[in-house]
């Protein structure tokens, strides 16, 4: 095993502490040549780990220019590894500088950075991305040595990841000695990461580091004081509970799965807060000052509980919390993993978190991941092939640099692990959509913004295309926002342009953990003042996650065992006991379909376990379906779990709803009506640059992206549907927001599988579906011009005998 | 189609945002901006080049169902001074053939002015504005003008919020005086009809928006 410099040993020393058995292991690698993948818990020393070995080389060989590079996924991260790493730096007083480099840099200083480059620098991929694409990023990168990606399990399979393996295949030709490390949460399968980071795919290129396990979670499920609801997902009965944990404990921090989730639970618990404990929020739409500011709060320990989501799901390491509370069900055991890791960072001592289940299927969802987390499962990650959109942002970087041959750009693309299968084709349409937008039918060939030189090479056409492209290049595409204000001017943060639509003057909303009444809006603001009035719910923030494949097939185990149910409270075992009497208990291999009358309606409810995403998406083809059929549809639901749908006619035989020829017609009819595919269309416009977020001298936002890219997508699909921006479209509407994959699963089965049971009235295990009627909508094709003349007539029954505009007809 | 009147004239408002003038057998259309797309792409935007194709196409079918004799359009008909002379050969030749076919006027609007060749290349005849059986064709509103008044400019849209559902659609916005004409381009966005700068062009007085679907047409009241 490596020897460390003496000056590091002494460091080591003088704290206490002894380098630990993988962080050694990455040394060995880092002599050996090798990259590495550091696979371990929160507070295993990952940080250290990784940096470890570039600190031994900076004291054993010091040098001058840039050695290493450190991506994190997190702006407000890299600037807390700085502090992390420049400390020891500073203790040891090692001649190392490090400096950092994201979108809040000030200009002056990226440009010096440029000149004369700290050792290490801290960045994130669209900032990496960024540098790369100036001329002197050749000599820049020329001895870069190590590239750290940190928390790579969080971004690897998504299309920031897609942009940072693109720009580790241009680093490796920059610097063909350059060694890839990267550090992970524990993962279902590392191979798919020892293989994304290789690039070429050859797995023994990456030596995989496994830390320790730290001591097991101690984790329990919180069961009301009464009995645990038929319904909701949110766990708000428990704040008196939940606030009696916050006062014995020294931190807590309160998870929650939604931003409008986290306010309501925050007011909550503030109704209980009779000892008037600090409790502060932190969600991902408050205004940067104001997160910042709660961060602050949270490392000094001035904070005893904060009520959070996603937001904190990465990062920022506080030490002291020693409370993790999960409100609602958690969808997935990585997922409540990682969100325990943020309690107790002493790896000997276990980290203690709580669960809130909101219902009965989300206390099975619970103790599902309860179990899975004993049993070491983690979620399975689902890798896909690199997006289109930033393979154009990317070629726009690298023609930005230095002109390049079509046929070497190619070869570079496929070292990067997504695109290692991509078609040459392709690549071609690509390129030909960054250099003239990529028409069949008609080019534009007197406007290029790359054109093939005498000597073979594309170049930009004009310098300005490259301005152009670094003020717009990113692949973070934010919904049209709006700031929330005062009237004195003070920002609270920013919600959806959709959810502001919807407010109208005197109208109140949870936000900020304050209760907000509308006064109008006002360009790109939204004014609002403080009132005591209570609030309606804010439905910001609208993405949900869906329960996870392994936690789902856990519950639908427990369903069918009744060996399991004495681990269950009373009333959750009663409640499937007399499921088993009423009905049938859905086999794990069976897909049960149960019909019954109900108030003059006919309700037919599918136990799929497929998730929200797809769900919804199968509710919306199934109604179709039953819309042909002649069933007179009025609606359906869908949760985590299970499909309603209620109807004026009886379902009697579901069998051909379900077949799996629905995903070739219904499917795509109707994904092409839905937003969803507009949605998609807007993403990959700004990202592969059809469109500009910001024009040389104009500072747009969101609200403002130059077009309606919903016009341009009805153009594009007329007079060319097989445009490649459209088939990027395509591609991430069914991965993400249709979940078609999971989908499809259960249509290719689901013939065989069914097992209809026709009831003479509602199930036990259909009434948590079915409370949620009257809170989703339905939509259809026409339903808008429906509410369009719903409207007018209400509005002309409002407003008649109105004489000045009468006259008008 | 359902007629409405207008300062005493019957009109019909079509769904895709043009005004039928049945008694004349006249199509009026506001803002084609044509040519929008190839005026993005030479600063390095590369929308779709088949805006025009898009925008005549459809008007083209409107003149044959409606047999229109006469064609107004009511200025911005091309995105910029230059855009008549981008269009491609067969959009050119699509063009040319509708002003022969029809009585054509191009009012001037502000994106388009100055274009003296739009005559020469696309046919039809180019004024500043016109008045019309006692009605005022022109490109933007005047709101010191006291007589009946048909314009465009302000790409008027109807954005409401409805049960959850945001619905955006493109419509006319009337005053007793003034009828504002929706954008008729494939690439034109829009602009709230409540919006305070289309107010103070109609004078600030009270106004409707109305939004034509297949088969009626609805109104919304504005506030004044």
């Amino acid at each position: 095993m490596s020897d460390l410099p003496p000056i590091l040993a002494h460091w080591f020393e003088t704290r206490g502490w002894r380098p630990r058995r993988h962080q050694l292991a990455m040394l060995d690698a880092a002599r050996a040549g090798k990259s590495a993948l550091l696979v371990a818990p929160t507070g295993a020393g990952k940080t250290l780990a990784g940096f470890l070995p570039s600190l031994v080389e900076l004291i054993e060989q010091p040098t001058d220019g840039l050695h290493t590079l450190y991506v994190s996924p997190l702006k407000a991260l890299a600037v807390d590894i700085q502090r992390n790493l420049l400390g020891p730096i500073e203790e040891m007083d090692l001649p190392i500088r490090v400096e950092t480099r994201t979108g809040d840099t000030p200009s002056d200083r990226k440009a010096r950075q440029r000149v004369k480059p700290p050792q290490m620098l801290l960045t994130t991929p669209e900032s990496l991305s960024l540098l790369l694409s100036y001329p002197d990023a050749a000599q820049l990168f020329a001895n870069l040595k190590t590239i750290v990606i940190d928390e790579v399990h969080a971004f690897a399979p998504s299309k920031r990841g897609d942009l940072l393996a693109l720009c580790l295949a241009r680093l490796q030709r920059l610097a063909p000695a350059l060694r890839r490390v990267a550090l992970s949460a524990t993962v279902a399968d590392p191979d798919l990461y020892r293989g994304w980071l290789s690039g070429d795919g050859d797995l023994d290129s990456v030596i995989l580091v496994e830390g320790d396990p730290g001591a097991e979670p101690d984790i329990a499920i919180m069961l009301p004081q009464e009995r645990i609801p038929w319904s909701g997902h949110s766990g708000r009965y428990a704040a008196e509970q939940v606030m009696r944990q916050i006062e014995v404990h020294k931190i807590s921090i309160i998870f929650c799965n939604t931003r409008s989730l986290a306010e309501l639970i925050f007011q909550d618990l503030w109704a209980v807060n009779d000892r008037h404990l600090p409790i502060g929020i932190h969600h991902g739409s408050l205004d940067i000052e104001a997160r910042r500011k709660v961060e602050a709060a949270m490392a000094a320990g001035k904070l005893r509980a904060l009520v959070a989501t996603a937001s904190l799901d990465l990062g920022v390491d506080w030490g002291d919390v020693d409370l993790v509370i999960q409100m609602g069900a958690p969808k997935g055991s990585s997922r409540l993993l990682q969100r325990i890791g943020r309690a107790n960072h002493r790896l000997d001592e276990p980290s203690k978190a709580l669960i809130v289940p909101g219902n009965r299927f989300e206390y099975l969802e619970a103790r599902a991941a309860v179990d899975a987390v004993e049993a070491g499962e983690r979620d399975p990650d689902v890798f896909r092939p690199g997006a289109l959109d930033v393979l154009a942002q990317h070629l726009m970087a690298c023609a930005a640099a230095e002109p390049f041959a079509q046929a070497d750009m190619l070869a570079e693309v496929r070292e990067a692990a997504p695109y290692a299968t991509l078609p040459e084709d392709m690549f071609d349409r690509v390129l030909s959509f960054v250099a003239t937008g990529g028409y069949a039918l008609r080019a534009y060939d007197q406007y290029k913004r790359l054109t093939l030189d005498a000597d073979g090479l594309w170049r930009v056409s004009h310098p300005r295309f490259i301005t152009q492209y670094r003020l717009n290049a990113g692949i973070i595409v934010e919904a049209a926002m709006l700031t929330v204000r005062f009237r004195n001017g003070r920002s609270l943060g920013k919600v959806e342009e959709g959810f502001a639509a919807s407010l109208a003057p005197g109208d109140t909303f949870f936000f900020s953990g304050l209760s907000l009444e509308v006064e109008g809006v006002k360009g790109e603001d939204l004014y609002v003042r403080a009132t005591s009035k209570p609030a309606r719910i804010p439905t910001y923030g609208g993405a949900r996650m869906p329960i996870s494949t392994n936690l789902a097939d856990r519950v639908r185990h427990f369903l069918h065992e009744p060996e399991e149910w004495p681990r269950f409270p009373p009333d959750v075992r009663e409640w499937l006991e007399m499921q088993q009497r009423r009905s049938v208990l859905p086999a794990p291999d069976k897909l049960l379909i149960e019909t019954f009358p109900r108030e003059g309606r006919h309700y037919m409810v599918v136990y799929s376990f497929e998730g929200w995403n797809a769900h919804q998406s199968l509710g919306m083809l199934v109604t179709r379906r039953m819309e042909t059929a002649g069933l007179q549809p009025i609606g359906f639901v869908s949760s985590d779990y299970a499909i309603a749908t209620y109807s004026l006619k009886p379902v009697t035989d579901p069998r051909p709803l379900f077949s799996p020829d629905i995903l070739e017609h219904e499917f795509v009819d109707w994904v092409q009506e839905s937003a969803l595919l507009k949605r998609a269309f807007r993403e990959v416009a700004v990202i592969g640059g059809l469109v500009e977020r910001q024009h040389p001298g104009k500072r747009k936002t969101g609200r403002q992206v130059t077009f309606s890219t919903d016009l341009i997508y009805d153009v594009l699909r007329r007079y060319e549907p097989e445009h490649l921006l459209l088939q990027a479209a395509w591609a991430d509407a069914k991965a993400r927001m249709t979940d078609v994959g999971r989908l499809g699963r259960l249509l290719d089965t689901a013939a065989e599988r069914i097992e209809h049971v026709d009831l003479e009235r509602v199930s036990p295990l259909a009434v948590p579906v079915l409370v949620l009627i009257g809170r989703e909508r339905v939509a259809a094709g026409t339903v808008d011009d429906a509410l369009l003349i719903e409207a007018e007539a209400l509005v002309a029954e409002a407003m008649c005998g109105d004489s000045d505009i009468n006259h008008v007809a | 189609m359902v007629p409405f009147s207008f300062a005493g004239t019957e009109f019909v408002a079509l769904a895709p945002g043009a005004l039928f003038w049945e008694r004349r057998r006249a199509l009026l259309v506001a803002d084609l901006h044509l040519e929008k797309a190839s005026f993005y792409a030479r600063s390095g935007q590369m929308l779709p080049p088949y805006d025009s194709d898009a925008t005549l196409e459809e008007l083209a079918e409107l003149v044959a169902q409606t047999s229109a004799e006469e064609v107004w359009c009511l200025g911005d008909s091309f995105h910029d001074a230059e855009g008549c002379e981008r269009l491609a050969n067969e959009t050119r030749d699509l063009l040319r053939r509708l002003t022969s076919e029809a009585r054509w006027t191009w009012i001037a609007g502000n994106h388009d002015v100055g274009a003296r060749r739009l005559a020469d290349h696309c046919g039809g005849r180019v004024l500043g504005e016109a008045e019309v059986d006692g009605l005022l064709l022109r490109h933007e509103a005047d709101p010191r003008e006291m007589r009946p008044e048909l314009s465009g400019h302000y790409h008027p849209k109807l954005r409401l919020t409805l049960k959850g559902r945001h619905v955006a659609r493109r419509c006319f916005v009337a005053t007793a005086t003034k009828l504002i004409l929706p954008a008729f381009g494939a690439l034109t966005g829009g602009m709230d009809a409540g919006d305070p700068v289309i107010r103070k062009a109609l004078g600030n007085r009270a106004a409707q928006a109305l939004v034509p679907l297949a088969d009626r047409l609805l109104r919304f009241p504005l506030a004044a």
